[in-house]
Protein backbone atom coordinates (compact mmCIF):
# COMPACT_ATOMS: atom_id res chain seq x y z
CA UNK A 1 0.00 0.00 0.00
CA UNK A 2 3.06 2.45 0.51
CA UNK A 3 3.97 2.49 -3.01
CA UNK A 4 5.69 5.73 -4.04
CA UNK A 5 3.95 7.38 -6.75
CA UNK A 6 4.60 10.79 -8.35
CA UNK A 7 1.43 12.44 -7.35
CA UNK A 8 -0.53 14.29 -10.72
CA UNK A 9 -1.98 17.43 -10.30
CA UNK A 10 -5.57 17.77 -10.44
CA UNK A 11 -5.25 18.63 -14.57
CA UNK A 12 -2.56 16.35 -15.08
CA UNK A 13 -5.11 13.79 -13.83
CA UNK A 14 -7.68 15.00 -16.21
CA UNK A 15 -5.61 14.72 -19.02
CA UNK A 16 -4.30 11.35 -18.49
CA UNK A 17 -7.71 10.20 -18.50
CA UNK A 18 -8.43 12.68 -21.33
CA UNK A 19 -5.65 11.46 -23.75
CA UNK A 20 -2.82 9.34 -22.27
CA UNK A 21 -5.10 6.86 -21.01
CA UNK A 22 -8.15 6.92 -22.58
CA UNK A 23 -10.69 3.98 -21.71
CA UNK A 24 -12.04 3.27 -25.10
CA UNK A 25 -9.08 4.01 -27.40
CA UNK A 26 -6.06 3.23 -25.96
CA UNK A 27 -6.94 1.32 -22.41
CA UNK A 28 -9.97 -0.69 -24.24
CA UNK A 29 -12.24 -1.26 -21.56
CA UNK A 30 -15.88 -0.90 -21.21
CA UNK A 31 -16.60 -2.44 -24.64
CA UNK A 32 -19.95 -3.26 -24.57
CA UNK A 33 -22.10 -0.21 -24.08
CA UNK A 34 -19.43 1.51 -26.25
CA UNK A 35 -20.29 -0.49 -28.94
CA UNK A 36 -24.40 -1.03 -27.64
CA UNK A 37 -25.53 2.37 -27.48
CA UNK A 38 -23.46 4.43 -29.70
CA UNK A 39 -26.41 4.28 -32.41
CA UNK A 40 -26.92 8.19 -31.79
CA UNK A 41 -24.69 10.79 -30.65
CA UNK A 42 -27.65 11.72 -27.96
CA UNK A 43 -27.10 7.65 -26.72
CA UNK A 44 -23.82 8.05 -26.37
CA UNK A 45 -23.18 11.39 -24.85
CA UNK A 46 -26.03 10.17 -22.44
CA UNK A 47 -23.88 6.68 -21.47
CA UNK A 48 -20.69 8.73 -21.23
CA UNK A 49 -21.98 11.01 -19.10
CA UNK A 50 -23.90 8.23 -16.67
CA UNK A 51 -20.48 6.74 -16.63
CA UNK A 52 -18.41 10.01 -15.71
CA UNK A 53 -21.07 10.56 -12.64
CA UNK A 54 -20.88 6.52 -11.04
CA UNK A 55 -16.86 6.79 -11.79
CA UNK A 56 -16.92 9.97 -9.80
CA UNK A 57 -18.86 8.67 -6.73
CA UNK A 58 -17.82 5.65 -6.46
CA UNK A 59 -14.39 6.51 -6.50
CA UNK A 60 -14.98 9.21 -3.67
CA UNK A 61 -16.62 6.55 -1.64
CA UNK A 62 -14.17 4.12 -2.08
CA UNK A 63 -10.86 6.07 -1.74
CA UNK A 64 -12.96 7.00 1.76
CA UNK A 65 -13.50 3.63 3.23
CA UNK A 66 -10.37 2.38 1.45
CA UNK A 67 -8.78 2.66 4.74
CA UNK A 68 -11.39 0.60 6.88
CA UNK A 69 -11.80 -2.45 4.36
CA UNK A 70 -9.90 -5.38 4.94
CA UNK A 71 -7.87 -6.26 1.53
CA UNK A 72 -9.34 -9.88 1.17
CA UNK A 73 -12.97 -8.83 1.22
CA UNK A 74 -12.21 -5.29 -0.83
CA UNK A 75 -13.51 -6.84 -4.23
CA UNK A 76 -16.98 -7.83 -3.24
CA UNK A 77 -17.15 -4.39 -1.21
CA UNK A 78 -16.33 -2.15 -3.88
CA UNK A 79 -18.79 -4.43 -6.24
CA UNK A 80 -21.89 -3.29 -3.64
CA UNK A 81 -20.80 0.33 -3.76
CA UNK A 82 -20.69 0.68 -7.18
CA UNK A 83 -24.28 -1.54 -7.75
CA UNK A 84 -25.94 0.95 -5.16
CA UNK A 85 -24.55 3.64 -6.97
CA UNK A 86 -25.27 2.98 -10.34
CA UNK A 87 -29.14 1.77 -8.75
CA UNK A 88 -29.35 5.32 -7.76
CA UNK A 89 -28.55 6.37 -11.12
CA UNK A 90 -31.42 4.14 -12.61
CA UNK A 91 -33.91 5.34 -9.77
CA UNK A 92 -32.96 9.42 -11.14
CA UNK A 93 -33.35 8.96 -14.77
CA UNK A 94 -36.76 6.91 -14.88
CA UNK A 95 -37.76 9.87 -12.69
CA UNK A 96 -36.81 12.91 -14.83
CA UNK A 97 -35.17 11.44 -18.05
CA UNK A 98 -37.08 8.77 -18.78
CA UNK A 99 -36.38 9.09 -22.46
CA UNK A 100 -32.77 8.46 -21.86
CA UNK A 101 -33.58 5.65 -19.81
CA UNK A 102 -35.11 3.98 -22.45
CA UNK A 103 -32.91 4.62 -24.75
CA UNK A 104 -29.93 3.24 -22.38
CA UNK A 105 -32.35 -0.14 -21.75
CA UNK A 106 -29.82 -2.44 -20.24
CA UNK A 107 -26.53 -1.08 -20.48
CA UNK A 108 -27.38 0.76 -17.86
CA UNK A 109 -27.58 -1.17 -15.44
CA UNK A 110 -25.12 -3.03 -16.59
CA UNK A 111 -22.59 -0.34 -16.09
CA UNK A 112 -21.77 -2.12 -12.70
CA UNK A 113 -19.91 -4.77 -14.85
CA UNK A 114 -18.40 -2.02 -16.73
CA UNK A 115 -14.72 -2.75 -16.53
CA UNK A 116 -13.72 1.33 -16.16
CA UNK A 117 -15.54 1.58 -13.05
CA UNK A 118 -14.18 -1.49 -11.08
CA UNK A 119 -10.49 -1.05 -12.51
CA UNK A 120 -10.45 2.55 -11.44
CA UNK A 121 -11.77 1.46 -8.09
CA UNK A 122 -9.20 -0.97 -7.40
CA UNK A 123 -6.30 0.50 -9.31
CA UNK A 124 -6.48 4.29 -7.85
CA UNK A 125 -8.59 5.01 -5.77
CA UNK A 126 -7.86 1.81 -3.42
CA UNK A 127 -4.82 3.67 -2.38
CA UNK A 128 -4.92 7.01 -3.20
CA UNK A 129 -6.53 10.48 -1.45
CA UNK A 130 -10.48 11.17 -2.01
CA UNK A 131 -9.96 14.34 -3.36
CA UNK A 132 -7.19 12.85 -5.97
CA UNK A 133 -9.89 9.81 -6.82
CA UNK A 134 -12.29 12.12 -7.92
CA UNK A 135 -10.58 14.00 -10.30
CA UNK A 136 -9.12 10.76 -11.64
CA UNK A 137 -12.69 9.46 -11.83
CA UNK A 138 -13.37 12.88 -13.73
CA UNK A 139 -11.00 12.39 -15.95
CA UNK A 140 -11.71 8.53 -16.95
CA UNK A 141 -15.32 9.97 -17.11
CA UNK A 142 -14.30 12.49 -19.54
CA UNK A 143 -12.21 10.23 -21.79
CA UNK A 144 -15.00 8.01 -21.84
CA UNK A 145 -17.24 10.11 -22.92
CA UNK A 146 -15.66 11.75 -26.03
CA UNK A 147 -14.37 8.16 -26.74
CA UNK A 148 -18.46 7.53 -27.40
CA UNK A 149 -19.01 10.78 -28.73
CA UNK A 150 -17.15 10.38 -31.46
CA UNK A 151 -18.07 6.82 -31.69
CA UNK A 152 -21.66 7.92 -32.11
CA UNK A 153 -20.85 10.91 -33.97
CA UNK A 154 -19.02 9.11 -36.79
CA UNK A 155 -21.77 6.16 -36.85
CA UNK A 156 -24.73 8.51 -36.67
CA UNK A 157 -23.28 11.34 -39.24
CA UNK A 158 -22.40 8.35 -42.07
CA UNK A 159 -25.49 6.12 -41.38
CA UNK A 160 -28.46 8.67 -41.27
CA UNK A 161 -26.82 11.55 -42.78
CA UNK A 162 -27.45 13.57 -40.13
CA UNK A 163 -26.95 14.42 -36.19
CA UNK A 164 -29.84 14.72 -34.28
CA UNK A 165 -28.43 16.49 -31.16
CA UNK A 166 -26.98 19.45 -33.45
CA UNK A 167 -29.78 19.17 -35.57
CA UNK A 168 -27.70 19.07 -38.62
CA UNK A 169 -27.58 17.18 -42.02
CA UNK A 170 -24.87 16.84 -44.63
CA UNK A 171 -26.47 14.60 -46.72
CA UNK A 172 -30.03 13.07 -47.17
CA UNK A 173 -31.03 9.78 -45.48
CA UNK A 174 -31.42 7.61 -48.63
CA UNK A 175 -28.26 7.88 -49.89
CA UNK A 176 -26.68 7.04 -46.05
CA UNK A 177 -24.50 4.03 -45.20
CA UNK A 178 -27.42 2.64 -43.53
CA UNK A 179 -24.85 -0.24 -42.62
CA UNK A 180 -23.06 2.09 -39.92
CA UNK A 181 -25.53 2.02 -37.28
CA UNK A 182 -26.14 -1.66 -37.31
CA UNK A 183 -24.33 -3.87 -35.56
CA UNK A 184 -22.00 -5.06 -37.74
CA UNK A 185 -21.37 -0.88 -38.75
CA UNK A 186 -20.26 -0.36 -34.50
CA UNK A 187 -17.47 -3.28 -34.86
CA UNK A 188 -15.93 -1.58 -37.99
CA UNK A 189 -15.86 1.67 -36.95
CA UNK A 190 -14.75 1.07 -33.71
CA UNK A 191 -11.75 -0.91 -35.08
CA UNK A 192 -10.98 1.65 -37.84
CA UNK A 193 -10.90 4.69 -35.40
CA UNK A 194 -8.88 2.62 -32.55
CA UNK A 195 -6.72 1.42 -35.85
CA UNK A 196 -6.51 5.23 -37.00
CA UNK A 197 -5.03 6.69 -33.45
CA UNK A 198 -2.76 4.15 -33.37
CA UNK A 199 -1.24 4.46 -36.79
CA UNK A 200 -0.59 8.16 -36.08
CA UNK A 201 0.40 7.44 -32.23
CA UNK A 202 3.24 5.08 -33.84
CA UNK A 203 3.91 7.67 -36.61
CA UNK A 204 4.59 10.14 -33.72
CA UNK A 205 6.51 7.99 -31.90
CA UNK A 206 8.77 7.12 -34.80
CA UNK A 207 9.35 10.35 -35.63
CA UNK A 208 10.23 11.54 -32.24
CA UNK A 209 12.69 8.74 -32.28
CA UNK A 210 13.98 9.88 -34.73
CA UNK A 211 14.74 13.37 -34.06
CA UNK A 212 16.46 12.02 -31.03
CA UNK A 213 18.63 9.62 -33.08
CA UNK A 214 19.57 12.77 -35.31
CA UNK A 215 20.72 14.76 -32.28
CA UNK A 216 22.76 11.91 -30.67
CA UNK A 217 24.27 11.54 -34.01
CA UNK A 218 24.99 15.15 -34.20
CA UNK A 219 26.21 15.22 -30.33
CA UNK A 220 28.67 12.28 -31.27
CA UNK A 221 30.16 13.98 -34.05
CA UNK A 222 30.85 17.02 -32.14
CA UNK A 223 32.53 14.70 -29.63
CA UNK A 224 34.30 12.89 -31.98
CA UNK A 225 35.62 16.03 -33.64
CA UNK A 226 36.47 17.63 -30.34
CA UNK A 227 38.57 14.31 -29.18
CA UNK A 228 39.94 14.51 -32.79
CA UNK A 229 41.50 18.08 -32.50
CA UNK A 230 42.52 17.65 -29.11
CA UNK A 231 44.52 14.80 -30.22
CA UNK A 232 46.13 16.61 -33.00
CA UNK A 233 46.95 19.33 -30.45
CA UNK A 234 48.97 16.94 -28.13
CA UNK A 235 50.45 15.50 -31.11
CA UNK A 236 51.80 18.93 -32.02
CA UNK A 237 52.72 19.77 -28.39
CA UNK A 238 54.55 16.03 -28.60
CA UNK A 239 56.32 17.06 -31.51
CA UNK A 240 57.89 20.65 -30.38
CA UNK B 1 -42.76 -27.05 -27.76
CA UNK B 2 -42.09 -25.21 -31.45
CA UNK B 3 -42.16 -21.44 -29.47
CA UNK B 4 -39.30 -23.06 -27.37
CA UNK B 5 -37.78 -24.25 -30.28
CA UNK B 6 -37.32 -21.01 -31.92
CA UNK B 7 -36.49 -19.01 -28.77
CA UNK B 8 -33.34 -21.82 -28.92
CA UNK B 9 -32.66 -20.97 -32.45
CA UNK B 10 -32.92 -16.72 -32.16
CA UNK B 11 -30.93 -16.83 -29.37
CA UNK B 12 -28.55 -19.10 -30.79
CA UNK B 13 -28.06 -17.25 -34.00
CA UNK B 14 -29.93 -14.43 -34.70
CA UNK B 15 -29.48 -12.67 -31.77
CA UNK B 16 -26.32 -14.10 -30.81
CA UNK B 17 -25.28 -12.49 -28.07
CA UNK B 18 -21.69 -11.05 -28.62
CA UNK B 19 -22.32 -10.19 -32.52
CA UNK B 20 -25.92 -8.73 -31.82
CA UNK B 21 -26.46 -7.81 -28.33
CA UNK B 22 -23.07 -6.45 -27.87
CA UNK B 23 -22.50 -8.50 -24.03
CA UNK B 24 -19.07 -9.96 -23.01
CA UNK B 25 -16.97 -7.63 -25.55
CA UNK B 26 -14.90 -7.43 -22.81
CA UNK B 27 -13.80 -11.18 -22.57
CA UNK B 28 -14.20 -11.68 -26.19
CA UNK B 29 -11.64 -9.34 -26.91
CA UNK B 30 -9.65 -10.21 -24.35
CA UNK B 31 -9.62 -14.10 -24.23
CA UNK B 32 -10.14 -15.16 -28.26
CA UNK B 33 -6.59 -14.51 -28.86
CA UNK B 34 -5.65 -18.48 -28.17
CA UNK B 35 -7.97 -21.76 -29.01
CA UNK B 36 -7.49 -23.24 -25.28
CA UNK B 37 -8.20 -19.89 -23.66
CA UNK B 38 -11.45 -19.64 -25.38
CA UNK B 39 -12.69 -23.41 -25.14
CA UNK B 40 -11.62 -22.70 -21.19
CA UNK B 41 -13.88 -19.26 -21.27
CA UNK B 42 -16.89 -20.87 -23.26
CA UNK B 43 -17.27 -23.52 -21.07
CA UNK B 44 -16.79 -21.34 -18.07
CA UNK B 45 -19.28 -18.60 -19.44
CA UNK B 46 -21.69 -21.62 -20.56
CA UNK B 47 -22.26 -23.02 -16.87
CA UNK B 48 -22.15 -19.58 -15.06
CA UNK B 49 -25.08 -18.45 -17.18
CA UNK B 50 -27.46 -21.40 -17.27
CA UNK B 51 -27.28 -21.55 -13.19
CA UNK B 52 -27.10 -18.01 -12.64
CA UNK B 53 -30.46 -17.77 -15.08
CA UNK B 54 -31.74 -20.27 -13.03
CA UNK B 55 -30.96 -18.88 -9.89
CA UNK B 56 -32.32 -15.16 -10.79
CA UNK B 57 -35.00 -16.51 -11.96
CA UNK B 58 -35.99 -18.27 -8.53
CA UNK B 59 -35.24 -15.04 -6.59
CA UNK B 60 -36.84 -12.71 -8.24
CA UNK B 61 -40.38 -14.26 -8.99
CA UNK B 62 -40.40 -15.71 -5.29
CA UNK B 63 -38.53 -13.24 -3.19
CA UNK B 64 -38.43 -10.05 -5.23
CA UNK B 65 -42.09 -9.16 -6.92
CA UNK B 66 -43.93 -10.76 -3.87
CA UNK B 67 -42.00 -8.42 -1.17
CA UNK B 68 -41.95 -5.42 -3.84
CA UNK B 69 -38.40 -5.28 -4.07
CA UNK B 70 -38.23 -5.46 -8.25
CA UNK B 71 -36.25 -2.18 -7.90
CA UNK B 72 -33.27 -3.87 -6.15
CA UNK B 73 -32.62 -5.98 -9.11
CA UNK B 74 -29.56 -5.34 -10.05
CA UNK B 75 -27.88 -5.11 -6.73
CA UNK B 76 -29.90 -8.49 -5.85
CA UNK B 77 -28.25 -10.40 -9.33
CA UNK B 78 -24.84 -9.26 -8.58
CA UNK B 79 -24.84 -10.06 -5.34
CA UNK B 80 -26.11 -13.53 -6.53
CA UNK B 81 -23.71 -14.09 -9.60
CA UNK B 82 -20.90 -13.30 -7.35
CA UNK B 83 -21.62 -15.68 -4.38
CA UNK B 84 -22.62 -18.48 -7.47
CA UNK B 85 -19.34 -18.22 -8.59
CA UNK B 86 -17.48 -17.91 -5.79
CA UNK B 87 -19.12 -21.28 -4.31
CA UNK B 88 -18.65 -22.88 -8.15
CA UNK B 89 -15.24 -22.04 -7.77
CA UNK B 90 -14.57 -24.37 -4.50
CA UNK B 91 -17.38 -27.04 -5.77
CA UNK B 92 -15.09 -27.66 -8.98
CA UNK B 93 -12.32 -27.44 -6.82
CA UNK B 94 -12.81 -29.82 -4.20
CA UNK B 95 -14.03 -32.64 -6.53
CA UNK B 96 -12.47 -32.20 -9.77
CA UNK B 97 -9.18 -30.59 -9.76
CA UNK B 98 -8.51 -31.61 -13.63
CA UNK B 99 -11.65 -29.32 -14.60
CA UNK B 100 -10.44 -26.78 -12.24
CA UNK B 101 -7.04 -26.48 -13.72
CA UNK B 102 -8.99 -25.84 -17.50
CA UNK B 103 -11.58 -23.12 -16.17
CA UNK B 104 -10.49 -22.41 -12.80
CA UNK B 105 -8.36 -19.27 -13.73
CA UNK B 106 -11.42 -18.24 -15.92
CA UNK B 107 -14.69 -18.79 -13.55
CA UNK B 108 -13.11 -15.34 -11.13
CA UNK B 109 -13.18 -13.18 -14.20
CA UNK B 110 -16.76 -14.20 -14.91
CA UNK B 111 -18.21 -12.13 -12.11
CA UNK B 112 -17.77 -9.32 -14.13
CA UNK B 113 -18.26 -10.22 -17.54
CA UNK B 114 -21.27 -8.36 -18.86
CA UNK B 115 -23.05 -11.35 -20.59
CA UNK B 116 -23.73 -13.30 -16.83
CA UNK B 117 -25.99 -10.38 -15.31
CA UNK B 118 -26.65 -9.37 -18.58
CA UNK B 119 -28.48 -12.52 -19.64
CA UNK B 120 -30.32 -12.38 -16.04
CA UNK B 121 -31.48 -9.09 -16.76
CA UNK B 122 -33.00 -9.80 -19.66
CA UNK B 123 -35.20 -12.82 -19.11
CA UNK B 124 -36.36 -10.45 -16.63
CA UNK B 125 -37.29 -7.78 -19.05
CA UNK B 126 -38.48 -10.24 -21.64
CA UNK B 127 -40.77 -11.82 -18.50
CA UNK B 128 -40.09 -15.31 -19.76
CA UNK B 129 -41.56 -18.56 -17.53
CA UNK B 130 -38.20 -20.66 -16.31
CA UNK B 131 -38.55 -23.04 -19.09
CA UNK B 132 -38.39 -20.29 -21.65
CA UNK B 133 -35.48 -19.00 -19.21
CA UNK B 134 -33.34 -22.03 -19.25
CA UNK B 135 -33.80 -22.49 -23.15
CA UNK B 136 -32.67 -19.18 -23.39
CA UNK B 137 -29.92 -19.02 -20.79
CA UNK B 138 -28.30 -22.15 -21.92
CA UNK B 139 -28.42 -21.28 -26.04
CA UNK B 140 -27.14 -17.68 -25.13
CA UNK B 141 -24.12 -18.91 -23.71
CA UNK B 142 -23.62 -21.52 -26.05
CA UNK B 143 -24.17 -19.13 -29.04
CA UNK B 144 -21.38 -17.07 -26.71
CA UNK B 145 -19.14 -20.04 -26.13
CA UNK B 146 -19.58 -21.06 -30.32
CA UNK B 147 -18.65 -17.58 -31.52
CA UNK B 148 -15.61 -16.74 -29.17
CA UNK B 149 -14.22 -20.73 -30.31
CA UNK B 150 -14.78 -19.87 -33.95
CA UNK B 151 -12.97 -16.68 -33.22
CA UNK B 152 -10.19 -17.64 -31.73
CA UNK B 153 -9.60 -19.73 -34.79
CA UNK B 154 -9.69 -16.91 -37.15
CA UNK B 155 -7.42 -15.09 -35.13
CA UNK B 156 -4.53 -16.97 -34.43
CA UNK B 157 -4.66 -17.55 -38.63
CA UNK B 158 -4.50 -13.53 -38.29
CA UNK B 159 -0.99 -13.52 -36.75
CA UNK B 160 0.06 -14.44 -40.12
CA UNK B 161 -1.43 -12.05 -41.91
CA UNK B 162 0.79 -8.77 -43.14
CA UNK B 163 -1.41 -6.32 -41.36
CA UNK B 164 -0.30 -2.84 -41.12
CA UNK B 165 1.35 -2.14 -37.34
CA UNK B 166 -1.28 0.33 -36.09
CA UNK B 167 -4.06 -2.13 -37.16
CA UNK B 168 -2.32 -4.95 -35.38
CA UNK B 169 -4.41 -7.22 -32.59
CA UNK B 170 -7.47 -5.15 -31.30
CA UNK B 171 -8.45 -2.79 -33.89
CA UNK B 172 -8.21 -5.91 -36.87
CA UNK B 173 -9.95 -7.98 -34.41
CA UNK B 174 -12.87 -5.86 -34.13
CA UNK B 175 -13.22 -5.57 -37.94
CA UNK B 176 -12.81 -9.03 -38.73
CA UNK B 177 -15.70 -9.46 -36.04
CA UNK B 178 -17.85 -6.70 -38.03
CA UNK B 179 -17.54 -8.94 -41.10
CA UNK B 180 -18.23 -11.95 -38.89
CA UNK B 181 -21.59 -9.74 -37.51
CA UNK B 182 -22.46 -9.22 -41.23
CA UNK B 183 -22.78 -12.93 -41.79
CA UNK B 184 -24.69 -13.54 -38.48
CA UNK B 185 -27.58 -10.83 -40.13
CA UNK B 186 -27.99 -13.37 -42.71
CA UNK B 187 -29.57 -15.47 -40.22
CA UNK B 188 -32.63 -13.34 -39.60
CA UNK B 189 -34.37 -14.57 -43.23
CA UNK B 190 -34.67 -18.04 -41.46
CA UNK B 191 -37.11 -17.46 -39.21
Amino acid sequence: MSRKKKRLTPKQNILKGLIKENPTFVLVLGMCPTLGVTTSLENGLGMGLSVLFVLMLTNAVIASIRKIVPDEIRIPVYIVVIALVVTLLEWFLNAFIPSLYDALGIFLPLIVVNCIVLGRAEAYASDNTVVDSIFDGMGMGLGFTLGLSTLAFTRELLGTGSVQLLGFTLFDANSAATFLVQPAGAFLTLGLLIGIINTVRIDREKKKQAILDEKIKIALAKKAAKEAAKKKQLEAEGAN
Amino acid sequence: MENLLTLAFTSFLVQNIILNQFLGICSFLGVSNKRSKAIGMGLAVFAVITLSSMLTWAIYYLILVPGELTFMRTIVFILVIAGMVQILEMAIKKFSPSLYGALGVYLPLITTNCAVLGVSLLHVQNNFTFSETVVFAAFTSLGYTAIIIVFSYIREQMYRAPIPEGFKGIPAGLIAASIMALIFKGFVGLI
